[in-house]
């Protein structure tokens, strides 16, 4: 057992899941002698040679549908995208192509590829570094969207994305790439995907997160002194319904956070399902506490549009007025 | 010396049977052994009679928009022929040929027309991807599948095929930067047909040639007469023996026409002069191989006659068995859309419903356990 960041943890299950299956192989910009711009893929080239970890041509486009033909030949490509602003060039291949594949082929051609994106604000980084486009991709049939919250999920989590038969979306979120650390186990684990882990215990309320946002919630929730419950739902879609459930059913109360915009973020699918599911349970409004509804601002505003865990404890303590 | 010469270079161009039955010897004698030739040209025939059924099919509300392939059908046919049939045809809409010869299914090409999803089962022998309907996005999956193939050290090449119009989208030129910087042995073959839907090829390419895109990626180029069988295998030969010894891609320009509308929704007229159309017709890829062969002795009007009406008969047995296939089941719908499906799918595959009450009546009043 080691103490591990997150992109050690997932260096370590590409390294492990590279050594048992050689149809895995890592494909991107800077990935290969360069180790990634994170130094996620760091020492694999030099370890696994130069058609395993691969260095392409500066085009996301390119790495998404050349990703897709390996998937459909059998490998088991795992594509980087460098930063989540630039998955729009290949929001064609993933959503006209890989997420339809095994429908419209009725399962003669399949996709089996994981996509790892660093994703979300928080670092000071330049525009179109810090945004949180994980409702786009949930919104598309097809496709899974995975989004750990720390070092020990994320290797299980990543571990069960390249074994998955389908297209996987597995967001980094950058702004915990290296600020926590947990013990990971060298031993080879995985965390199935679909499934939320309870975070605390709580019976007062509910909050639902996911991905660099849990850690704001945790201090949050510590900060306002009530018992709270905290879900992370760890995979977007499928997402986990019947753990939230279950917990607002006892709690009667929920607050969602998320980084991105309110409008149409997965937060709505949250409240709506909640209201679906626990209507007769709920004493309050679901609440959202999220980025708002603007662009995301260069890094000297970001601070202000992230939710951060005064925002969160003053929606968690309105939550508990009402 | 401060002005030198950094490339000069040259697009070569083959034609071997032109339209007014020149035959090449030197270039085209023994490319296409004679009883070959007769199974090509069936297979044109029986392409072209199929475009005309489905035509009708379409006009009789029988079928679903469809895009004719006539007057190309030598580009893809001549691809096929030369490539091993486990090498990659990775098509958009106007290959049917080449599938055909490659073994695909005509039903399967049909059914996708019917809008039914299991037409793009490809049977995984023929090594052909699906119909692919968004431009210009295939050729990137035609890299990726060259590219494993390499990986896994096998000789198997990819052959895509786009027009004209899809060269203008991004993903083509990614995929022959992909190809060219990567070592990936792909064929770019693009079909030249002068038009997509109404826009002429001069919006799309304002250079001499397409060929020549080819030559910004460094990948040798050829342009073909893409209404010559002959011409197309030849560059095809070519193409290949470079893929399969150097691992790296081709590029091809097979000059052709579309003699018909862009698909059953489109009318050519709108755009485009009958003078061209017909000045087209009179290069014919299949009256051109006709009156080739009828002049070398090996085909008669008999023989021409015979071969229609076979292929008339099989088409017809085609579209029968395709419109007597099963119904496609509902169930279908949710089916393949994860190997293994969510509960969420699996509650609105079972209950019909995306409201809650409908997917959980029990929440009702009127439900027994009702609150």
């Amino acid at each position: 057992m080691a103490n591990l960041t997150l992109v050690q943890a997932i260096n370590l299950a590409l390294i492990q899941e590279m050594e048992k299956d050689d149809r895995v192989i890592l494909l991107g910009e800077d990935v290969g002698n360069n180790g990634g711009v994170f130094r996620v893929t760091e020492g694999l080239q030099k370890r696994f040679g130069a058609n395993r970890v691969v260095d392409t041509p500066l085009a996301e486009s390119g790495i998404i549908g050349t990703s897709i033909g390996l998937a459909m030949a059998g490998l088991r490509p795992v594509p980087e995208i460098q930063f989540e602003g630039f998955l729009g060039p290949a929001y064609d291949q993933l959503c006209s192509h890989a997420a339809r594949m095994r429908t419209r082929t009725r399962g003669a051609f399949t996709v089996p590829m994981t996509v790892r994106v660093p994703v979300g604000g928080g670092i000071h980084a330049p525009e179109l570094h810090s945004d949180s486009p994980e409702a786009f991709y949930t919104h598309q049939p097809g496709l899974k969207v995975v989004m750990p919250s720390g070092p020990y999920d994320a290797k299980g989590l990543l571990i069960s994305a390249l074994r998955d038969p389908d297209p996987v979306i597995f967001f980094e979120p950058k702004r915990i790439y290296r600020a926590i650390r947990e013990e990971v186990p060298e031993d080879e684990y995985t965390i199935p995907i679909g499934k939320a882990r309870v975070v605390c215990e709580g019976t007062d309320l509910t909050v639902v997160s996911w991905g660099a946002s849990v850690i704001q919630c945790m201090q949050a929730i510590e900060a306002c002194g009530r018992s709270v419950e905290l879900i992370d739902l760890r995979t977007i879609y499928p997402m986990d319904m019947e753990t939230v459930e279950a917990s607002v059913s006892k709690t009667g109360r929920c607050v969602i956070v998320h980084e991105a915009p309110r409008t149409c973020g997965v937060g709505s699918e949250v409240a709506t399902q909640i209201m679906e599911k626990c209507f007769l349970h709920l004493e309050a409004p679901v609440q959202r506490v999220t980025g708002f509804d603007t662009i995301m601002p260069y890094y000297k505003l970001e601070l202000e549009y992230l939710p951060d865990a005064a925002r969160i404890q003053r929606g968690i303590e309105d939550c508990l007025a009402y | 010396m401060p002005i030198t010469n950094a490339l000069t270079t040259t697009i070569e161009r083959v034609s071997i049977l032109d339209e007014h039955g020149n035959f090449d010897e030197k270039l085209g004698k023994g490319l296409i052994p004679d009883a070959d030739l007769l199974k090509l040209y069936e297979t044109m025939v029986t392409c072209r009679m199929m475009d005309e059924v489905a035509f009708k099919l379409q006009r009789s509300g029988r079928m679903g928009t469809y895009p004719q392939n006539m007057g190309q059908e030598a580009n893809s046919l001549g691809a096929a022929y030369a490539l091993n049939n486990d090498d990659w045809l990775v098509t958009c809409y106007r290959e049917n040929c080449g599938l055909m010869w490659r073994g695909v299914p005509i039903d399967s090409i049909l059914l996708h027309w019917m809008g039914d999803e299991r037409g793009n089962a490809m049977p995984r022998p023929h090594h052909a991807t699906p119909i692919a309907v968004p431009i210009g996005t295939q050729m990137l999956h035609a890299t990726g599948l060259a590219w494993a193939a390499k990986y896994r050290g096998e000789k198997r090449i990819s052959c895509t095929f786009f027009g004209d119009g899809a060269t203008s989208e991004g993903d083509f030129h990614e995929a022959c930067n992909f190809a060219a910087n990567l070592d990936i042995p792909v064929i770019f073959f693009c079909q030249n047909n002068f038009w997509a839907i109404s826009v002429p090829g001069r919006i799309q390419c304002s250079a001499p040639t397409v060929a020549q895109r080819g030559i910004a990626y460094g990948m040798p180029c050829l342009q073909v007469d893409g209404n010559d069988l002959f011409a197309v295998v030849y560059g095809m030969r070519k193409a290949i023996e470079h893929a399969r010894t150097t691992g790296k891609p081709y590029f091809i320009e097979g000059v052709t026409y579309r003699l018909g509308d862009h698909t059953t929704a489109d009318d050519a007229r709108r755009y485009r002069d009958q003078a061209e159309v017909d000045a087209w017709k009179a290069r014919d890829p299949i009256t051109r191989l006709r009156t080739y062969m009828t002049k070398k002795g090996i085909w008669s009007d008999a023989k021409d006659a015979a071969l229609r009406e076979a292929a008339e008969a099989s088409c017809m047995a085609t579209i029968e068995r395709c419109e007597q296939v099963e119904p496609p089941v509902r169930g279908d719908v949710f089916n393949y859309t994860f190997a293994d499906l969510p509960a969420d799918l699996v509650t609105q595959r079972e209950t019909g419903h995306t409201h809650s009450l409908g997917q959980d009546p029990s929440q009702l009043p009127s439900a027994s356990n009702a609150r």
